[in-house]
């Protein structure tokens, strides 16, 4: 019950402030209500004990990545939108479209959830106690490739930023 | 109900009053000890050797008038102060001033929580506490705050990733994020964690300094640059407000300091039994004091060293430390690996 509770009132929380991000016309508002975004997944992941992904959200997300965000915002001086953009009716069709897609990918991922068995996590199998531990073993053991190829993208992504940011190395 | 609520927010209550008590007689040090590194008195008149000017001083800021400039964004210029002070409250819930005692009867733990991402927490909450100098800057409307702030998140983002490289070798030493769990490893191992990872200490420390914008890092307030800093064109509490967070943010770096390399509560040379009645005195006062010599580094550190330029301390950053921190934590890792 209380956790039904938390788990409405956070989400309402997430859903409210995703609303705020794309309505807001200051573009720096809108990054801080990403922010209160990202915090409140947070405190969903605490919901759910899962400790560890919550601080790194926090430290990646809240603290890093907008942080970035925000620089490029403040430094762009963003002075009102272009002429053409000031229609909002103008991509009402792109944007019911693109609604329409997301409601029926949603559906989709339901049906799918209830259809098939539930599925027998590979719990026992963890050698480990602990959050921080679980995920660490699963990574570098179950899902060690994908982890590999997001580290590579990475990089790869770190390079390219340095050499079109410096071009005569 | 009592163990559920009532000493827990009794303890934060404690916890929170304590750290902001210390951090108004943190300035009185610092004025103080800076005043005798250069022969002078220091503040005298407010009470005996100048006691009570902490008292002095928050009234002041209370009663004074609170200006928001026009043609600031108003909404964040409000909410700046406040998003600073707020992380470097709240990160007190993990620092632990102490073992579990008995208290009329009862067990007390002398920490608030102990959770199993300790230090993550910290890291992630201080990363956060970056956005009220950010923010101070873009709402003031204002030329100077806002190449104070970018100078201070530029700063602040780049000795956030040596200062987190280090940690990362202290929990490959301790084996557990939480803050408790690396006092016990301290314990255990019988030897604060300072001498097995002295380059990770160094680090930690001239990281900290950079991070909390101290002397010879403190460029986002070189007055002769930017007349003021940051917060130029804050008022009355809402200064105050920045002001306090600095130093609880001092005070955060110290206790972290102490929890992971000088054995948090545990007294000097724990594995050494000839010092056993050195146990007399309660654990928590281990803590206090050792934290206390950080403080009183940090200010005697400002008294001492000019300030850095823009340039070098960027080098500083990124060709020096960031760079030891890797081969710290490359080596560490082969320890522990050849070890177990």
């Amino acid at each position: 019950m209380g956790e039904a509770i938390a788990f409405y009132t956070i989400a309402a929380f997430v859903l409210g402030f995703a609303v705020m991000v794309v309505s807001t016309k200051d573009t720096v508002h809108s990054v801080l209500f990403l922010v209160l975004d990202f915090l409140a997944v947070a405190a969903l992941y605490v919901l759910l004990g899962a400790e560890f992904l919550a601080a790194i959200q926090v430290l990646v997300y809240a603290g890093g990545i907008v942080v970035l965000y925000l620089f490029v915002v403040m430094l762009v001086n963003l002075k009102g939108f272009p002429e053409e953009n000031r229609d909002p009716h103008r991509r009402t069709k792109l944007g019911l479209g693109l609604a329409a897609a997301v409601v029926v990918e949603l559906g989709a991922i339901l049906a799918y959830d209830y259809a098939r068995p539930v599925p027998q996590l590979a719990d026992a199998a963890i050698p480990v106690v602990g959050n921080t531990e679980e995920v660490g073993w699963l990574l570098y053991t179950s899902y060690l490739i994908p982890f590999e190829i997001a580290s590579m993208l990475l990089l790869v992504a770190m390079i390219g930023a340095i050499v079109l940011a410096k071009r005569e190395l | 109900m009592i163990d559920l609520f009532i000493i827990p927010l009794l303890k934060i209550a404690i916890v929170l009053n304590a750290t902001l008590v210390g951090v108004t007689y943190m300035v009185l040090l610092e004025r103080k000890v800076i005043a005798w590194a250069q022969s002078r008195l220091g503040p005298m008149r407010v009470g005996p050797h100048g006691i009570l000017q902490p008292v002095a001083d928050a009234l002041k800021l209370m009663i004074k008038e609170d200006i928001t400039p026009v043609r600031v964004d108003r909404w964040v210029f409000t909410a700046a102060p406040i998003i600073s002070m707020v992380p470097a409250l709240i990160v007190y819930a993990v620092i632990p001033f102490g073992p579990e005692v008995t208290l009329f009867g009862r067990q007390v733990t002398l920490y608030i929580t102990d959770i199993n991402v300790g230090l993550l927490y910290v890291v992630s909450v201080a990363s956060v506490g970056v956005y009220g100098i950010i923010l101070a800057g873009y709402a003031s409307n204002s030329k100077y705050p806002l190449l104070a702030s970018l100078r201070a998140s530029a700063q602040l983002i780049s000795y956030e990733v040596a200062v987190t490289l280090t940690l990362v070798s202290v929990i490959l030493v301790a084996g557990t994020l939480s803050m408790v769990g690396i006092v016990r490893a301290q314990e255990e191992a019988g030897v604060w964690f300072a001498f097995i990872q002295p380059l990770a200490f160094g680090i930690f420390f001239i990281g900290g300094l950079a991070e909390t914008n101290r002397a010879p890092f403190d460029l986002p307030e070189a007055e002769q640059e930017l007349t003021g800093g940051f917060h130029t064109e804050y008022s009355g509490m809402r200064f105050a407000l920045f002001f306090l967070a600095e130093y609880a943010n001092v005070i955060v770096v110290s206790s972290v300091a102490t929890t992971l390399f000088l054995g948090g509560w545990l007294r000097p040379f724990p594995s050494v039994d000839a010092l056993a009645f050195l146990d007399i005195v309660p654990s928590w006062t281990w803590f206090l004091l050792k934290s206390f010599v950080f403080l009183y580094v940090f200010v005697w550190i400002r008294a001492t060293l000019p300030r850095y330029r823009y340039d070098q301390l960027m080098r500083l950053g990124w060709k020096v430390l960031i760079p030891l921190a890797i081969v710290n934590l490359v080596v560490t890792g082969f320890i522990r690996l050849m070890v177990l």
